[in-house]
């Protein structure tokens, strides 16, 4: 994968996620993290190759069947990306609202949410009063709040202290088990390691190293 | 659960904020617009009116020039003119115009110290005709004829298509304002919603990956220029109606407008307006919408 005429930072990727699996993402700042999550997430196309996703070749799916593609997939962005004129709670509703379900459906699902990422007396809060540890629950609660098939995560601790860094990480591992397929980047070895998760590393964008559990699928 | 946020009753808020700094000038800008289109309207349904008024006066009569022949005075031939046209089907009155009138018309030309006295003056008859069914020039002039009088039917007709291709081309210069103002309304709109989808890029990006369909993100756009342009067709079309009404109470047909008789009626015109302002800019907000999604994706 490359951007424009720029050198690719992603080389000769080759491997598959099982359904239900739970993988850390590591590698250096630049080593490619972030777009190997973009083209999972499908918020870039691959120069070439193919990406598969719940077993369909995603350059094949018609533009019209992409958005229900993406709703099967949670993203907590590195940047967080919310949106800043709307309430914690607003923001957390947001996939759901967008889905089509009824606000009756799934108030009580978002309050319950918001609460367990310890927001609860802040469901009124528009982002910009929030620190950055809140921004980052929030998030987090946004991309798991539909229950999505798959979790990408983009250092989703980064800006949370050591507690709340292993509540997340509890969090991903209860959704994990409920069968969502989990893949975080993280640059945090403290976290990977005591996760004891199988890991991909990234490296100048090739994959060098694989953890236990990674389907190998080299060319 | 926050003492300042009641779960049970939270509404979904607006996906775009509420306010937006440049929806002032936009409102603006159109209401300016639908005012403009809204005056074009009641001008041209006025002048319509006006066409239509003179055209009916003038099939409504017709005038007869008498020429005096052989002993007779002029105002004798004129009155057997009138007597004769008074027998004809189709003609509700004829009436022979008195001396001093026929000199009255010709005294802008002539003056008054004229020797009209010497001068041959033709007289002239009016004839009412009968509105359902009027006798027609030739029909006049077969009766003169028999009557042996000397005379030139005017039926006005020359007259008569000469206002209604004026009317007919006021019409069409209406309807190409209206048409030409609808078409900036909708480029105003469109420029619009291009910035104000640059503005929330963030916005459409993160509805985006959050799995929102096209025509999601469209109606958001769609809906908010709608409405405010609906809003600047309420302010359009009051003010317009507003400038109506005054000419009307200042004197309608007969002071202050004669050539543009406004009646009550006409201001009628403008309650379409807001809600063809809302579909002119749902239109054009959803194609520049659906444009940069399709360029963004």
């Amino acid at each position: 994968m490359r951007y424009g005429r720029a050198p690719e930072v992603l080389k000769d990727i080759n491997f598959a996620l099982a359904a239900g699996s739970f993988h850390f993402l590591t590698g250096a700042s630049g080593a490619g993290k972030s777009s190997l999550l973009k083209l999972i997430y499908l918020a870039e196309r691959p120069s070439r190759g193919v990406i598969e996703l719940f077993g369909r070749d995603v350059e094949a799916v018609h533009p019209a069947d992409r958005p229900f593609l993406r709703r099967r997939i949670g993203v907590v962005f590195q940047e967080f990306r919310l949106l800043e004129h709307l309430s914690a709670f607003d923001n957390v509703a947001l996939p759901l609202r967008i889905a089509g379900a009824r606000p009756d459906s799934y108030r009580a699902d978002v309050a319950e949410l918001l609460a367990w990422v310890g927001l609860k007396d802040r469901m009124h809060a528009l982002p910009p009063t929030l620190s950055g540890g809140e921004k980052q629950r929030l998030a987090i609660a946004r991309a798991v709040v539909n229950r999505p098939d798959i979790l990408l995560a983009d250092e989703p601790t980064g800006n949370v202290d050591d507690a709340h860094a292993i509540r997340i990480l509890k969090l991903f591992v209860e959704l994990n088990r409920l069968g969502t397929t989990v893949l975080i980047a993280s640059h945090d070895e403290d976290l990977v390691a005591r996760s004891g998760q199988p890991v991909l590393h990234l490296d100048k964008g090739r994959l060098r190293t694989f953890g236990r559990g990674v389907g190998e699928r080299l060319g | 659960m926050s003492e300042l946020f009641d779960v049970r009753r939270w509404k979904p808020a607006p996906l775009l904020p509420r306010k937006d700094p440049r929806d002032g000038a936009l409102v603006f800008v159109v209401a300016v617009l639908c005012f403009l289109a809204c005056l074009t309207a009641i001008g041209a349904l006025a002048a319509d009116r006006a066409a239509r008024g003179w055209t009916s006066q003038l099939t409504g009569s017709a005038t007869v020039v008498v020429r005096a022949s052989g002993g007779e005075t002029p105002d004798t031939a004129a009155g057997r003119a009138a007597e004769a046209l008074a027998g004809v089907k189709g003609v509700t009155e004829a009436r022979a115009l008195e001396k001093e009138r026929a000199e009255a018309l010709l005294e802008p030309w002539l003056g008054r110290e004229a020797l009209l006295d010497d001068l041959p003056i033709p007289r002239l008859v009016t004839v009412d005709l009968d509105p359902k069914a009027p006798a027609t020039a030739v029909t006049l002039d077969r009766a003169l004829k028999a009557a042996g009088i000397d005379a030139t039917v005017d039926d006005h007709s020359l007259w008569i298509g000469d206002i209604e291709r004026g009317a007919g081309i006021a019409r069409w210069a209406a309807l190409g304002v209206y048409l030409l103002i609808a078409a900036a309304t909708a480029a105003v709109i469109g420029f619009a919603t291009r910035a104000a989808m640059a503005a929330h890029r963030e916005t459409i990006e993160v509805l985006h990956l959050s799995g929102a369909q096209a025509k999601f993100v469209v109606s958001l756009f769609q809906t908010r220029f709608a409405r405010a342009a609906a809003l600047a067709g309420l302010f359009g079309a009051g003010g317009a109606a507003t400038i109506g009404a005054l000419a009307r109470l200042a004197g309608g047909g007969k002071g202050l407008t004669p050539v543009l008789p406004v009646a009550w009626l006409d201001l009628l015109a403008v309650l379409p307006t807001p809600l063809l302002a809302a579909l002119v800019a749902a239109i054009a907000a959803r194609i520049a919408a659906r444009g940069l999604i399709g360029e963004m994706a």
